[in-house]
């Protein structure tokens, strides 16, 4: 063998352990990685006067806005968590709109939010395509997300 | 060397061969770099529509997605020259993977400051510490820390040897960077451009976003070039001096 060769081999082994330590390493702290808990999670956890980060969608009319500030419910589908809010929303903040709030759990299950973020998903049209959509049918907003890219993105 | 079953690969490692052959191919690269990226971005900034949910804002994606892809392909390029200066002990892969690392670092730091600029009128936040947003300001850090060991040694070839170890034990972050979207919830949104399925991007955005991207590459490749040139001969000025100075010791 080589010196190349062993230089090789033993470079190959060490990528071979360090990538499944990282792998096994990544895999244990999977719960601490996410960005957020959904309201299931919240649902079956039931974590009263913790600080948690919630994400889902804003329930369809569910949004009340009051003095500076709304309350409106985050849903997964599942559950629900009602979210009461003091502050600026962002521009992108609408009902079926996925969001991701932090505050702390109230006694009553709401969650009192310090920060509303809102988060977009990865479906990029120009604004003619998306009313064409509507208009035809084949999307309809407060139903969820866009249709699949494959059906309107002919190329 | 000479017994090198590699002999074909070792013909364009030749740091003269090098210096002939990227010579005469840099000019195209530049024009071609320059004129991509032009085109990529001023349709991107000024011609391609609005989107429907994110209005003018998305135009930030034609500065931002492709420098992110740079960010993660540069690696990638350190990676494989880190990985062919420790095996074959190359010394034009170790030039060059000191030289790119200060492009990655560029490359990486305007993907953070566009995220954080496109990140505030649509997120409402400026940053967040997100598993995507975290994996890439490690991979700056990576290149931060790369160029910093490199040139930390007195002798050379032992900063080389340690910066392709460094290089090499961070790429276990690429898939991360990659996968964070995937694997974990984030508020960053899944790829766009995958490479199953179709693209989740009407065309005419998509069709300056690429040509942005391939112009974003070509300046990649330029600058490296033209820094791995001046690295060569810069080694060459040293190797002159110092034999000048070797065979006068009177002066």
């Amino acid at each position: 063998m080589t010196r190349k060769r062993r230089r090789l081999y033993v470079l190959l082994a060490c990528a071979i352990g360090l990538g499944s330590a990282t792998a096994l390493t990544l895999t244990a702290f999977s719960d601490n990685l996410v960005f957020f808990v959904s309201p299931s999670d919240i649902a079956t956890k039931g974590a009263s006067g913790r600080t948690v980060r919630l994400g889902g969608l804003v329930e369809q009319g569910s949004v009340q806005r009051g003095n500076g500030g709304a309350t409106f419910k985050v849903t997964d589908g599942a559950s629900s968590v009602t979210v009461r809010y003091a502050g600026i929303l962002p521009d992108l903040f609408r009902e079926g709109q996925g969001v991701v709030t932090l505050g702390t759990l109230q006694s009553d299950g709401s969650l009192k939010a310090s920060e509303v973020l809102a988060k977009h998903d990865e479906t990029y049209m120009p604004k003619e395509v998306a009313e064409a959509l509507k208009k035809s049918g084949q999307w309809k907003p407060d139903s969820g997300p866009p249709p699949p890219s494959s059906t309107w993105n002919k190329r | 060397m000479s017994s090198s079953p590699n002999r074909s690969l070792h013909r364009f490692a030749n740091p003269g061969q090098f210096l002939r052959l990227s010579g005469a191919v840099l000019p195209y690269l530049a024009i071609g770099a320059a004129l991509l990226t032009a085109l990529g971005l001023g349709w991107g900034l000024f011609v391609s529509p609005a989107d429907y949910q994110q209005g003018d804002a998305v135009r930030i994606m034609y500065v931002h997605v492709p420098a992110a892809w740079l960010a993660t392909g540069g690696y990638t390029g350190l990676a494989v020259c880190s990985a062919m200066s420790l095996i074959w002990r190359h010394p034009l892969a170790d030039l060059a993977a000191a030289e790119i690392g200060p492009v990655g670092a560029g490359f990486t730091a305007l993907c953070l400051a566009t995220g954080s600029l496109w990140g505030k009128p649509m997120w409402g936040a400026w940053w967040v510490w997100d598993a995507r947003l975290t994996s890439v300001l490690v991979l700056f850090f990576l290149y931060i820390g790369h160029v910093a060991l490199v040139r930390a040694f007195d002798d050379p070839t032992r900063g080389y040897r340690a910066g392709a170890i460094l290089a090499l034990v961070g790429v276990v972050n690429l898939p991360i960077v990659k996968f964070s979207v995937d694997w974990w919830n984030t508020l960053h949104q899944p790829a766009s451009i995958k490479l199953t399925g179709a693209p989740t991007m009407a065309p005419e955005m998509l069709w300056p976003l690429a040509i942005a991207a391939l112009g974003y590459t070509l300046c990649f490749a330029t600058i490296v070039t033209m820094r791995t040139r001046a690295a060569v001969m810069e080694r060459r000025i040293r190797g002159l001096l110092m034999a000048r100075a070797a065979s006068d010791p009177g002066a």
